[in-house]
């Protein structure tokens, strides 16, 4: 049966497909993701933001549909009717364990949410590559086409020292999944500003400025809106960083307090994290419809005023 | 756009090759001359963003002028296309022929892979000292390979094989590159008129139009467009062919789909980014019958109505490039291509688009990415280029050897192509035998014949030699044991076998050959081909690298079982998860090696 569901101007289709076995009802443009989160299936997510079209790039959400020859990322695989999806097979759980795996024995995932509970979830065992090897700082010279022999022993990672080259925030690409939402959000999807890209190729690919220039010598206009998307806290307020390195960061402690930013007359929405009455760094609620989570540089990095304290340099 | 230019700028050599390409720059805001009234004006937006497809072209004048491509000369085709540094960095860097580092005029590429190295050519830690190791360069039939770049305004390529370390060695030392061998050298059958994909090669003059005329060259077009596009499309799907690329899609179903697009704005890509290792037919039919290729890509538009279309070589076929841009350019003076094609009211042009070196590229929505000025990363499928192609209208994307065989379809009749072969492979099928036969070079076969037969057309295996193994379908294929030659080559049978055609690769590898070698060269081409999108391939083709390396030591223990496992396990999530056909069969050699070849087993 087909029904029609008037949401605002739009007409949607309904849609109807199984899922597990389960006859759903789904409308026309949502995602698989979507209607299998909506009727309680449980699946991880890595690259995968909510404000960011889905790249589909680190496919962990991965679900089995007839008929096609290769699982189907469910982030971005909009709904058919006739569909007939999967969620939970020996094929899914496999790669939802290699992906974890593959990233887990690569990239630093330790701010990453969830990886814990999902490597349990699908029994991923990150070590059993070998111990991972951290001689390789020099991936911004990475030579494309062209790679480190493996040394028989180690498992290469993206291990890189810490990008610290302004005083608002820090990139630290060992934490990165390449995700490319920092890289949407800076450019044609939030800020149209394009000071960062992917560069390079394969394993080498990697998210950089042009030449790999500090970001004081790019186009970054220090919107933060990166920070704001990224999955796993590779991109981080200065504030965050030096409070984790000084072993004074207690997220538990924190309150979240929203409000609107008071510099001009749009009226973004702002969320304060505070921690021992200091604001320690400003998010943007993601679902607010006109910010999006998007700020600029003195809605995110303006808080200094409030605590009147002198401004780091 | 609001671009941040940083304070490097072009040098008159930089600017002057970009110029050549995009004119010298306009205004102000563009690279121009500061004045005073173009710093109150800034022309631009929408219209020059639309340039963005000329981005590849640009960075390859730079490369061919000064040898790699500076922050200078990044920041000022920034201002000429409005294309920010740090996208275009992330494109230059994505191409293994370009440098962003200084590096010497002349480029000296040797090919390590997989047919070279079974011809005792250079390995990626034994070359020359200034060589550069490449990926395939195309030439196996000729291994071992090098792809010499003179880079200056009268920039010169040529593709030279077979190379000694010594010819090597003075290459880099910067003596001039001799010119290539005849064509053909690429096909032992020919001359022979009685062929029918190779019927010219080697019989006409690849630079004259009025050999190729004189050969029945352009009746299958003037054919055509009297048939009417409806009947050619009828004769395509009645011939029964199928892509010959690898993936063997039937042509006429993709032609119909197109043909059938609500939109009529529509692309035809010839896909010549032939980079498959042991792979070089597409290389022989463009450099010895480019004409064809003109003709039935103009063939294929009619039918599917296409009014541009465009054909993306590999960077590194310079003669090819040549030939196909010589045979566009006089097949346009004739009006063979351009308006109105030969009276008959038909639009269309073509325009030759180089690779850089990716094999990506090949990948049929990569290749869009590539032709647009983004990095060469696969798309997302749905939906499918029929739908939302190049520049997001229908396209269809043909290899060189398809389009070929759309000529004896249109000058005889599907029907009759299609008694041709058996019950599910139609037509004539050119294969690519490297390695140790006495005969290397690509064969042309009815489908039927047996890995025997085209082994013993090539000559039969070398004398003195021993057959170890034969590789189908090139890297991404699989590899056959001694005892298999009765397989007969056609997509059932290979299939039902557990094997796959490819792209027609035949390599013959005698007792020689360190295996162990090929498989870890195949992980390390996939590892540094992987354009890097998705975590499955990645970080598989790494980690599929570093279980071998790690087998070398290991084999035969313990440990050795947990690496195998381990590989097992990375070649399921790549073939179920990664985006596109490379991670896919990223380990298809590899276990066809394990499995039937018992390598590493005790």
């Amino acid at each position: 049966m087909t029904t029609q569901v008037t949401t605002g101007l739009k007409v949607r289709k309904s849609v109807d497909l199984t899922i597990d076995g389960q006859a759903v009802t789904a409308l026309e443009g949502a995602t698989l993701l979507e209607v299998c989160r909506a009727n309680g299936k449980e699946i991880p997510t890595l690259c995968y933001g909510d404000t960011i079209t889905p790249k589909n790039a680190c496919r962990v959400c991965m679900v089995e549909l007839e008929g096609s020859r290769t699982l189907v990322p469910s982030c971005s695989r909009k709904v058919e009717p006739g569909m007939n999806v999967k969620t939970d097979t020996e094929r899914t759980r496999h790669s939802r364990r290699l992906v974890l795996e593959l990233l887990g024995s690569s990239v630093d995932l330790s701010l990453t949410k969830n990886v814990d509970k999902w490597n349990d979830n699908y029994g991923a065992n990150p070590s059993r590559f070998g111990a991972p090897s951290f001689h390789h700082d020099d991936r911004d010279d990475a030579v494309t086409g062209h790679h480190h022999q493996p040394d028989g022993k180690t498992a290469e990672t993206v291990h890189q020292p810490v990008k610290i080259d302004n005083a608002l925030y820090v990139r630290d690409y060992s934490k990165c999944i390449l995700c490319y939402q920092c890289v949407d959000a800076c450019g044609e999807q939030w800020q149209n500003t394009f000071a960062i890209a992917t560069a390079g190729r394969g394993f080498d690919a990697r998210i950089s400025t042009e030449f790999a220039v500090d970001l004081t010598d790019s186009a970054c206009v220090y919107c933060g809106n990166c920070i704001q998307v990224c999955p796993t806290g590779a991109l981080m307020f200065t504030s965050e960083f030096e409070m984790r390195e000084a072993g004074t960061w207690r997220e538990n402690d924190q309150t979240q307090t929203d409000t609107i930013c008071p510099f001009c007359g749009v009226g973004c929405s702002l969320t304060l994290h505070v921690q021992d009455n200091e604001i320690v760094k400003v998010t943007s609620p993601s679902d607010h419809s006109v910010t999006h989570g998007n700020l600029c540089i003195k809605g995110r990095f303006g808080f200094q005023h409030v605590q009147n304290t002198k401004p780091t340099d | 756009m609001d671009l941040k230019i940083a304070s490097a700028s072009a040098s008159a050599e930089e600017r002057d090759a970009v110029d050549s390409l995009l004119g010298a720059a306009p205004e102000t805001f563009q690279g121009g001359d500061r004045n005073l009234e173009g710093l109150r004006v800034a022309r631009g937006g929408e219209s020059l963003r639309q340039l963005r497809h000329l981005l590849l072209p640009t960075l390859h004048q730079v490369n061919d002028r000064v040898g790699h491509i500076s922050r200078g000369a990044i920041n000022y085709i920034s201002q000429r296309l409005d294309v920010a540094p740090a996208e275009i960095y992330g494109v230059a860097t994505f191409y293994a022929l370009f440098d962003t580092k200084e590096r010497p005029a002349t480029q000296v590429h040797v090919c390590v892979d997989l047919a070279c190295r079974a011809m005792s050519g250079c390995k990626e830690n034994d070359l020359p000292d200034g060589a550069v190791a490449s990926p395939c360069l195309g030439a196996c039939e000729r291994a071992p390979a090098v792809l010499v770049i003179e880079t200056g305004v009268n920039v010169r390529s040529e593709l030279l094989a077979p190379a000694s370390r010594q010819q090597i060695s003075q290459l880099v030392a910067g003596k001039h590159a001799p010119d290539e061998q005849p064509i053909s050298h690429g096909a032992p059958q020919t001359p022979n008129r009685d062929l029918v994909l190779l019927s010219r090669i080697g019989v006409v003059d690849p630079r004259s139009i009025d050999d190729y005329i004189a050969n029945n060259g352009f009746a299958a077009l003037k054919k055509a467009l009297k048939i009417g596009p409806e009947q050619v499309l009828t004769e395509v799907t009645n011939s029964g062919l199928v892509g010959r690329g690898g993936a063997a899609f039937p042509t006429g179903r993709k032609w119909a789909a197109v043909a059938a697009q609500p939109v009529k704005t529509r692309y035809l890509i010839c896909n010549a980014d032939e980079s498959e290792p042991g792979t070089f037919k597409d290389r022989v039919l463009l450099e010895g019958d480019p004409f064809a290729l003109v003709e039935s890509m103009v063939i294929a538009a009619f039918a599917t109505q296409c009014h541009h279309g465009y054909i993306y070589l590999r960077g590194e076929y310079p003669r090819a490039m040549r030939n196909i841009t010589n045979a566009v350019e006089i097949s346009r003076q004739k009006n063979f291509l351009g308006s109105n094609i030969l009276g008959s009211g038909f639009d269309f042009d073509i325009t030759i688009f180089k690779g850089a070196g990716a094999y990506i590229c090949g990948e049929e929505t990569a290749i869009f990415n590539s032709i647009e000025g983004y990095r060469g990363e696969p798309r997302n499928k749905p939906p499918f280029p029929v739908e939302v192609g190049l520049f997001g209208k229908p396209t269809v994307v043909n290899n060189v050897e398809t389009l070929f065989n759309i000529l004896p379809i249109i000058n005889d009749s599907g029907e009759k192509y299609s008694a041709w072969g058996s019950t599910g492979s139609k037509g004539k099928k050119l294969f690519c035998v490297s390695g140790a036969v006495e005969k290397p070079g690509v064969y042309e076969v009815t489908f039927g014949a047996t890995l025997r037969d085209l082994i013993h057309l090539a000559g039969g295996v070398k004398r003195g030699s021993k057959l170890q193994a034969v590789l189908l379908g090139g890297a991404a294929g699989g590899y056959v044991g001694p005892d298999e030659l009765d397989l007969e080559l056609t997509l059932e049978a290979a299939r039902q076998a557990g094997t796959t055609l490819g792209s027609g690769v035949i390599m013959v590898l005698d007792e020689s050959v360190d295996m162990v070698d090929q498989l870890q060269r195949i992980a390390a081409f996939f590892r540094d081909e992987s354009c890097g999108q998705c975590v499955p391939c990645r970080v598989g083709t790494v980690r599929q690298q570093e279980a071998l390396a790690r087998l070398v030591e290991s084999s035969g223990t313990d440990r050795a079982k947990i690496d195998l496992q381990l590989l097992r396990d990375l070649g399921q999530v790549m073939r179920d998860a990664s985006i596109c056909g490379l991670g896919q069969t990223a380990h298809n050699a590899i276990d066809s090696a394990l499995t039937r070849l018992k390598v590493f087993s005790t």
